[in-house]
């Protein structure tokens, strides 16, 4: 037997996805696992001799690293003894400055802090983050990639980003060997939407290294920790090639970010019957030890894995937590696929979104899903008006600016056509006319013209292993009329030697002023503190393009009808004879001439009178004065009635069938979704009433019920409801009218 | 850090790196490196910030700023696992610290060597520990690529 609901439930996207009990032997277990170590920390002569339950003589190269340079000796007794329940409730209680907690953290073995976040729930968690996020300032970050490797499109895609506020804007490859090409579109296009935004081109380390020395790129956060030591290995580094690596890109000015995440360990094969969480606690402190800047965190690309266990989301936001406690900057994941499901997805964004992170999301598919070469994206182009939306609702800094479509084709064109310069200053393969025009208004690259692919790879090489830098790209922007952009660009080579940006949590504010832990730090200790969604700011987010006021709603509706034809004639008196009375609010065909379904009053006046005479019954048209609620008009009509059954018809097109000994608020039957009613529903309506008066009987109208019409018109509603309360003379009785 | 006091790796000041000395081809990129003395001060600014590590690493960004991209890139693939020695990495680390005045990346090398001696992660280790590299040697796997 099936049910045709669980039928219908085993359709929803939510059920495309794959849930599995928890494996602990295999990792498969989101945290807690039986094989977790409990918290120790042994020390001697200033030297970790045991931790997390294993002696010096058994650690691994992770043990050790961590072991010499993670951990704080100097508080780490001190933090290991402190209940971990008591951190939790420190992280939770506004009392208790972020500083203090960054100190006893920082004496803290992995297995400890695992053992502190377990202690929370999401929400206290999400309380974690809006007071231990290392800059005052959310932000967000882009990925611009296309799948032709465009260089017009990813410039004008990396302008658009810029625009709308990205501080970060990341590019990567279909093909490798187009990095540069990549790196310098986006480099050149970035800094044509909006000064200051940091750009990577994600690649193997040797090409990243080499773009940054070339000052193609700005950032990086391709350098991988893995939290055992097969995988590291399998990944091919180690610790220390790590940190080394991490020193090398700061030695050239190069902003760097770790990245690591639960499930990495468990999908390579290698977790050791480890929990998830526990794992990303060591990536945590490898990072940390090795001087990262930040970490991007929050399962990345394996986020579907902690997915399809249980309290997976959870720990994923307890790993943004950790890191956020060693101080680290995060870029919070929210970058890869998280489900099928809309409500799932925003349901997990709503963890790092409402408390806020250095970059709520480390990777917005600033680009069609189609285009997005890091796997798809979890959110794309076009979801950014709803992104925008959730700011507005919640009064939330997700760290976008609204935009209006006439400044997004503008930068698009410039960013174009500034790369189109470059290119043809190189002597790269020429960008046509035809192939700016496209990357103007383009939605994906299936837009664009196809390129030659081995001629690009062909000037790609040029760049990267020839004698070209950034110097010459600034050079030719100048020559070449774009003067703006090549002052963005040589600006941040300046930002470069002054090193300012090599802090946690730097990113650009306006005229390239550093936010950073260091000029910014968060200091959220309660309502009234840290940073508020205020002033200017909120003005911005609240006032989208499509927003309208209020007031023009008026106007939009049309001048008032240029000749009366509903006159006047007199009171209402009570009616004697068989009828219908149809009663109007007192802007009907007046101050408002349509209801809200846009009808025009002649016509649905018509259609009424028209069926009370189909079943050949005298009509009276009157017109409230003293409410404009529907219910009111219509009893007031039914008072009036010689037979007691009156319509009541406010200007909106609510519409009521009534009769007199009924209470005001009863009915005989009631048109409540007046957007639904056309004007077959109004002829029927008064055939309805007439039959009432005549004492036949009387099947119900029958509506078609759209239940998105309140959602999507409760404003219209509002505004006209209003103008007609508006007309109300609450003294004045009713009176007769004369149709004309 | 104030900018007066900035000098780049090729000792030029930050007003010198302007659009008009682009425009008389005065300027090359290696005029756009960070000194060794601007990280310096950049670590003592992690430091005041309680970043000590961020501070070390800084530091040894430092020494790297006198050593050649390719020379970098080496000594990079030389940590990585499997890729040399102990006596490889020991003399890398006597290069660093007496040719190259880097005595800070120069222990780094060594406590690596000391540790990867311990588990094995060395070109040639012993038998039982070797099967921690053979993987990684047969196929260099990014982690760039596996996470993102």
């Amino acid at each position: 037997m099936r049910s045709k609901r669980f039928d219908k439930l085993a359709q929803r996207p939510v059920n495309r996805e794959t849930f599995i009990k928890p494996w602990p032997e295999v990792g498969l277990i989101a945290f807690d696992s039986p094989l977790d170590p409990s918290p120790s920390l042994g020390i001697e002569n200033r030297s970790v001799i045991e931790m997390d339950g294993v002696r010096r003589e058994e650690f691994d190269l992770i043990d050790h690293f961590i072991a010499r340079h993670a951990l704080n000796l100097d508080v780490a007794e001190r933090a290991m003894a402190t209940p971990s329940c008591e951190i939790a409730r420190m992280l939770v209680d506004i009392n208790v400055p972020r500083a203090r907690i960054l100190q006893l953290a920082s004496g803290c073995t992995p297995a400890k802090l695992v053992e502190i976040v377990q202690q929370m729930s999401v929400l206290e968690m999400m309380m974690g983050l809006a007071k231990m996020r290392a800059r005052r300032t959310p932000a967000n970050q882009a990925h611009a990639t296309n799948r032709k490797e465009h260089p017009a499109l990813l410039a004008a895609d990396a302008a658009e980003a810029a625009l709308r506020g990205f501080a970060e804007v990341e590019t990567t490859i279909g093909v490798t060997r187009y990095a540069p090409l990549n790196a310098l579109a986006v480099l050149v296009g970035s800094q044509t939407g909006r000064a200051g935004v940091l750009t990577q081109c994600a690649v193997e380390e040797s090409v990243n290294l080499r773009l940054g020395f070339k000052g193609l790129t700005s950032y990086s956060e391709t350098l991988s920790v893995y939290g055992t030591e097969d995988t590291f290995i399998d990944g091919d580094d180690t610790p220390w090639s790590k940190a080394f690596l991490g020193a090398a890109y700061a030695s050239r000015g190069v902003k760097t970010r770790y990245t690591s995440g639960t499930g990495a360990a468990a999908l390579m094969g290698h977790s050791e019957g480890k929990s998830m969480l526990y794992l990303e606690a060591r990536c945590l402190l490898i990072t940390r030890g090795a001087g990262s800047q930040g970490t991007q965190n929050g399962s990345i690309s394996c986020i579907a894995l902690p997915e399809s266990l249980p309290g997976g989301v959870r720990a994923v936001l307890a790993e943004n937590l950790i890191a956020m406690m060693l101080g680290l900057e995060v870029a919070s994941g929210n970058d890869a696929l998280a489900s099928h499901s809309e409500i799932r997805k925003t349901a997990k964004l709503m963890l790092q979104f409402i408390p806020g992170t250095d970059f709520i999301t480390s990777g917005y598919g600033a680009i069609p899903r189609y285009d997005n070469m890091f796997g798809g994206g979890d959110f794309d182009v076009t979801e950014l008006d709803d992104w925008y939306v959730l700011q507005r609702d919640m009064q939330v800094d997700g760290g976008l600016m609204p935009v209006t479509e006439e400044a997004v084709l503008r930068v698009r064109e410039r960013a174009a056509r500034a790369i189109q310069a470059v290119f043809a200053a190189l002597g790269f393969p020429s960008i046509a006319e035809s192939e700016v025009e496209a990357a103007v208004t383009a939605y994906d690259s299936d837009d664009m013209p196809d390129r030659d692919k081995m001629a690009d790879i062909e000037a790609a090489h040029t760049l990267l292993y020839g004698p070209l830098t950034v110097v010459d790209v600034i050079q030719i922007l100048e020559e070449a009329g774009f003067q703006d952009v090549a002052a963005n660009i040589l600006e941040m080579q300046r930002q470069r030697v002054i090193g300012d940006y090599l802090q946690p949590s730097a990113i650009f504010g306006d005229d390239f002023q550093v936010l950073s832990v260091v000029t910014d730090p968060n200091d959220y200790q309660g309502p009234g503190t840290g940073y508020r969604v205020e002033g200017e700011r909120w003005s911005i987010l609240q006032n989208l393009p499509q927003v309208w006021d209020p007031r023009t709603y008026r106007k939009s509706l049309g001048t008032v009808q240029e000749r009366i034809w509903l006159e006047e004639i007199g009171p209402a008196e009570r009616g004697d004879q068989l009828e219908v009375v149809i009663a109007l609010g007192p802007a009907f065909g007046a101050e408002i001439n349509h209801t809200i379904g846009e009808l025009d009053h002649r016509d649905v006046l018509s259609a009424v009178l028209q069926g009370i005479q189909d079943e050949g019954v005298h009509a009276r048209v009157v017109r409230a004065h003293h409410t404009s609620d529907c219910a009111f008009i219509g009893y007031a009509g039914a008072q009036l009635s010689g037979s007691g059954v009156a319509i009541g018809i406010q200007s909106k097109g609510t519409t009521v069938i009534h009769k007199r000994d009924l209470a005001p608020l009863d009915n005989l039957e009631l048109f409540s979704q007046a957007p639904n009613l056309d004007l077959d529903t109004y002829r029927q309506i008064g055939r309805n009433a007439a039959r009432y008066a005549t004492g036949q009987p009387v099947t119900p109208v029958s509506v078609d019920i759209d239940n998105t019409a309140r959602l999507r018109l409760i404003v219209q509603t509002t505004l006209l409801h209003l103008y007609e309360t508006q007309q109300v003379e609450r003294d004045r009785p009713p009176t007769e009218l004369r149709v004309s | 850090m104030a900018s007066n006091t900035v000098r780049t790796a090729t000792g030029r000041t930050l007003d010198d790196l302007n659009i008009e000395a682009i425009r008389a081809r005065e300027l090359t990129a290696d005029d756009f490196r960070i000194s060794g003395e601007t990280l310096r001060h950049q670590a003592e600014v992690a430091d005041a910030a309680g970043y000590w590590q961020l501070a070390e690493n800084l530091r040894r960004a430092a020494e790297l700023t006198i050593i050649s991209n390719e020379e970098v890139l080496g000594i990079y693939d030389a940590l990585r696992p499997g890729r040399c020695t102990y006596s490889d990495l020991m003399a890398l680390a006597d290069r660093l610290e007496k040719d190259l005045a880097a005595p800070l990346s120069a222990a780094f090398v060594r406590e690596a060597a000391e540790v990867y001696q311990e588990r094995g992660t060395l070109k040639n280790s012993d038998p039982a520990a070797k099967r921690r590299v053979s993987a990684a040697q047969g196929y260099g796997v990014d982690g760039a690529s596996q996470v993102k």
